[in-house]
């Protein structure tokens, strides 16, 4: 199993200690993660790779504060102080997210009953220090669309308005669930770069699951999933701008 | 407005047909709560200030004839405040343009007075000129009924002459709310009427000059009811006292008290069913809007939002539902309320009608609303709040289908795959299918409540008045007669049978139960006054036995066999010991029976009657009736019929308006259940219809599969309604038992076929919605869609 480097805690965002994560479905116990180590940090934009079922969607919920490991430990740093992530409450978790990630998911998840601008304004009214929806909109370039419902919108404009909802907030974390999944080429590197545009701009830290390898090459560090164990993770010497990927 | 209210207000407003069928059914049971409720606080309020404001006595007693000196004795009884002496006599009366039997009570009022007890509320004319002996105060009821006014005449036979009576003036009296001729079914306010004399003239006409006939009194602060019962009835038994009773037995004011009583039945009946329906709907409702939203949900944790933010939007949404239900329910229960008040003024002679609809009613109706409403949805919103984000994300798991039962008894192969769909899915959620059957049955068995009116009270008339008493007069005497004064009605022309009776006041009494009612002597086959047992085959009284009604053999827990002690109120006043030979069928009053010639004997006295019974040709009714009234011993004459159809024309739009209105309140049951579940298979098997559209399948088989689960669970819920209809009707009835009426329990054909018409009619309504959906099934869509 490659060693993670040490670095200064003030750099980290996340340290993940050995954790394991069991499903029971039915009768059968799945194992999901099966003792992962790792740390990601402030300001980078890392891509986990990986099969489907290769658990990093489990991991991504973990460090979201979604879901709890089964075992081991996860650790948040802030400024404001370090959070156990895998020992908090229900309600701990809760704040954790409310003030620190924004998700994005690969089928968008916009409330279908707000337009583009209520859908990040639902997020806002529970924030503490946050950008407006229009600012939010204005980042990914959608000022024009803020009052189209997500049925009027096409797939990456929805997706770019869940990104918008998700650094509405200026949240340290931002984590992307298959965030192009869902969308062509052309579509998929326009919502890429409004994730670039973020992590630089905002100096977000950025984790992005996808199984699309190329998309890894945008990323500082890259971490591969398989069968639950990390089996690759390294850094990205040459980080490439989202439209010179080879889709 | 903050986004995630907005959010609810248009998820509201996408769901505002299933929405709109749920406000009904809270509708309806919030108006019936502050409908029946309001009513009864106005009736109940105005009743007791009219009571109040006017002096009505606490107790009254009706004697032969004593000196006016007694009353300084009655005075003395311990716990006596008030008391009040009257002339009261029974008059037959004759209108001029009106040739059926028309009778009164003729009261005497203090000269230049409107009464010390039970005062007249004068509502037109003057007072009583003492001086004058043919002035009377007319019932403004009696005197609308005949378009009569001051200055008109009317004649009574008052001592055997026929006089010419001047009327002064209308009045209303808070002795007569509910103006009811003795003995009579319904009111009737053309043949029946109450009037006024001054005490002077009317004495004197009565040879009563000096005494009195009947007594009124109020009680002081403490005194007590019964003493002052038993010491009256004591101090009256030598002046031929029939016995005391207190406010709660006077005839207008029992009858009022049933009214009140029939509105507290109706304010916790209806509105217990149309909640427990609309909490049921609001159930599958709202879990069906969370399983939805399943996603939304945990997007909305995702990004912070608190369990409790997420219980309290699917509450709010429920609240907001409920709240439009409550908002409308109030005004339509207030309206209602006020329309039902101001029906009873009319029904009942009441000089006005004090509105009142309190707050604590408002409060409660919305409290109790808002805590079934809040019951019915608790669970769901629960799951909503408890749902782990992470596990939001994922799609819900295949549902888990099994045979059915009838598929594992191996009858499988007579059923398509589609059929099979149908079955299993309504075997999968037994209890969601059980609790649909249940609510459409509700709205099943609300509808026959409206139509078990009409039936109960036909079958009374047909009981009481073509099976039981059949006469078409009855005359009653002023004095028990020999019977052969029988001979002069039988001489008259038209008159086809006659048969006296004897009839005298009695208390009844088995153990330490009594009652106080009629015991009458008719003969041992009579034809015009038969006895009938509970299956309504006819009865004949024993040599020596009593017979009793049904009811009052019930309240006195007495059995055949078992000696019922009868104490005669009139006369030497013996008392008699007479075994109980059974019961009669009886939906009106409480009465006594023995034979005649045994009741002659047993008071020692010759063959003597108290009036007769008497059958009349139709065409020569009228000439009958006149020769009748005008013997000298005749003192009243009573007759059934006009009083019937005169009721059936003022109860036929009554009861279509409460026809209407039922079926109104269970046709929104019972559209709202299927309705609303229709929209929510809909929801929850559009994938699976339309993948079953792709291949190939066309919309009518589509809809066999939606639509045949409902229609099974539709079917199934009409006989369980029928069952429940049939319940609610017998609690009603139980209900409405008093002394003065029972209510059969008598449901007709009719009363099933429009229940289940309705029922029928809303399914139908409902698929027609979900058909015109089916149409717009997206097969590209919802396939191309994730799960």
């Amino acid at each position: 199993m490659p060693q993670t480097q040490f670095i200064d805690d003030a750099t980290r965002v996340f340290q993940v200690k050995n954790i394991t994560k069991t499903y029971q479905m039915g009768e059968v116990a799945v194992q999901a993660l099966r003792g992962i180590n790792l740390e990601l940090f402030r300001g980078e934009l890392t891509v986990l790779l990986g099969a489907s079922g290769s658990g990093k969607s489990t991991l991504l919920n973990i460090l979201g504060g979604l879901d709890t490991p089964t075992t081991g430990q996860v650790l948040y740093h802030s400024k404001k102080g370090d959070i156990d992530l895998s020992h908090a409450s229900e309600q701990e978790l809760t704040y954790y997210r409310r003030f620190n990630v924004g998700f994005v998911f690969q089928f968008y998840n916009l409330i279908p009953s707000l337009t583009a601008l209520e859908n990040i304004a639902v997020v806002t009214e529970i924030a503490e220090s946050h950008m407006t929806p229009e600012e939010a909109l204005e980042m990914v370039g959608l000022s024009e669309r803020l009052n189209h419902f997500p049925a009027q919108l096409s797939g990456g404009e929805q997706q770019r308005v869940a990104i918008a909802r998700a650094i509405a907030k200026k949240p340290d974390v931002l984590l992307c669930d298959e965030p192009t999944g869902a969308l062509d080429s052309t579509t998929g590197i326009r919502v890429l770069e409004a994730l670039q545009k973020i992590n630089r701009e905002l100096g977000t830290s950025t984790a992005i699951i996808t199984h699309n390898a190329s998309i890894a090459q945008m990323a500082n560090r890259i971490i591969h999933l398989a069968d639950g164990q990390i089996s690759q993770f390294y850094e990205n010497e040459q980080r490439l701008n989202p439209h010179d990927l080879s889709w | 407005m903050k986004a995630i209210d907005i959010k609810l207000w248009r998820e509201l407003w996408n769901m505002r047909l299933q929405a709109l069928a749920i406000v009904m059914v809270i509708v309806s049971g919030v108006a019936v709560f502050i409908m029946s409720l309001s009513t009864y606080d106005s009736l109940y309020e105005t009743r007791e200030t009219y009571y109040q404001e006017h002096q009505f006595a606490d107790i009254f007693t009706a004697l032969k004839r004593a000196p006016l000196s007694v009353k300084q004795h009655i005075q003395e009884i311990k716990g006596v405040d008030q008391v009040q002496t009257r002339v009261i006599s029974y008059i037959n009366l004759d209108i001029a343009g009106y040739d059926n039997p028309a009778s009164g009570h003729l009261i005497s009022l203090p000269d230049n007075s409107t009464g010390v007890l039970n005062q007249i509320l004068l509502r037109s004319g003057r007072l009583l000129d003492p001086n004058r002996d043919n002035e009377i105060i007319l019932s403004k009821e009696f005197a609308n009924a005949h378009n009569l006014m001051e200055g008109d005449n009317i004649k009574a036979i008052i001592n055997g002459r026929s006089k010419k009576l001047t009327i002064i003036g209308t009045a209303m009296s808070p002795e007569y709310i509910y103006q009811i001729a003795p003995g009579a079914m319904f009111p009737n306010h053309k043949s029946y009427g109450v009037m006024w004399m001054a005490r002077t003239p009317l004495a004197s006409a009565f040879d009563m000059q000096g005494a009195f006939n009947h007594v009124s009194l109020t009680l002081t602060k403490n005194g007590n009811k019964e003493d002052v019962i038993d010491q009256l009835d004591q101090l009256l038994k030598p002046y031929g006292g029939i016995g005391a009773y207190a406010r709660e037995k006077q005839v207008s004011n029992q009858f009022l008290t049933e009214e009140l009583k029939q509105l507290q039945n109706m304010a916790t009946l209806f509105p217990i069913i149309f909640l427990g329906v609309a909490a049921f709907l609001l159930n599958v409702v709202v879990s069906r809007l969370i399983a939805l939203e399943r996603e939304q949900i945990a997007t909305l944790k995702a990004f912070g939002y608190r369990n409790t933010d997420i219980a309290l939007h699917y509450s709010k949404l429920v609240l907001m539902i409920t709240a439009f239900g409550i908002l409308i329910g109030i005004g339509v229960g207030t309206w209602m309320g006020h329309a039902m008040s101001y029906l009873y003024m009319n029904i009942y002679s009441l000089p006005y009608m004090l509105y009142q609809l309190k707050p604590d009613i408002i409060a409660y109706a919305i409290l109790i609303t808002v805590t079934v409403a809040m019951a019915g949805t608790l669970y769901s919103v629960r799951q909503a709040a408890r749902l782990p984000p992470a596990q939001g994300m994922q799609p819900e798991q295949p549902v888990l289908y099994k045979q059915t039962l009838i598929e594992r008894l191996g009858l499988q192969a007579r059923f398509s795959q589609p059929s099979r769909m149908v079955l299993r899915h309504i075997e999968r959620r037994p209890l969601k299918s059980l609790l649909t059957i249940l609510g459409i049955s509700m709205a099943c068995g609300i509808m026959m409540v409206g139509g078990f009116q009409k039936g109960a009270i036909d079958e009374m008339i047909k009981v009481q008045y073509n099976m039981s008493q059949r006469e078409d007069f009855i005359a009653l005497y002023r004095e028990p007669t020999s019977q052969t004064s029988l001979y002069s009605l039988k001489g008259l022309q038209g008159i086809e049978y006659v048969e006296g009776f004897r009839q005298v006041k009695a208390k009844l009494s088995f153990k330490h139960r009594y009652y106080r009612t009629s015991l009458n002597g008719i003969e041992r086959n009579s034809q015009l006054s038969r006895l009938l047992d509970r299956n309504l085959k006819e009865i004949y009284l024993p040599e020596n036995g009593v017979i009793l009604t049904d009811y009052l053999a019930q309240k006195l827990h007495i059995k055949a066999g078992d000696m019922l002690t009868i104490e005669i109120l009139e006369g030497n006043r013996p008392t008699l010991n007479i075994p109980v030979a059974g019961t009669a069928k009886q939906y009106l009053g409480l009465n006594a029976y023995l034979q005649r010639s045994n009741l002659n004997q047993k008071l020692k006295e010759g063959d003597v009657v108290s009036g007769a019974y008497l059958k009349v040709d139709a065409l020569f009714q009228q000439s009958a009736y006149k020769e009748i009234k005008n013997m000298p011993q005749v003192i009243g004459v009573i007759e059934q019929e006009s009083s019937i159809s005169g009721f059936y024309d003022t109860m036929n739009d009554t009861i279509l308006f409460f026809t209407f209105i039922t079926t109104l309140l269970g046709g929104s049951i019972a559209f709202g259940v299927v309705y609303n579940s229709l929209r929510i298979a809909l929801s929850e098997r559009n994938r699976e219809l339309a993948s079953l559209r792709v291949l190939g399948f066309t919309r009518g088989e589509v809809a066999y599969i939606l639509l045949g689960e409902q229609g099974i669970l539709t079917l199934i819920a009409i006989p369980l309604g029928f069952v429940i209809g049939y319940g609610l009707c017998w609690y009603l009835s139980i209900n409405f038992e008093s002394d003065l009426y029972r209510v059969p329990l008598v449901l007709e054909t009719e009363v099933y076929a429009r229940a289940a018409l309705v029922v029928i009619v809303s399914f139908i309504l409902s698929a027609s919605i979900i058909w015109r959906n089916l149409a717009r099934l997206d097969m590209v869509a919802v396939l191309k869609s994730k799960e």
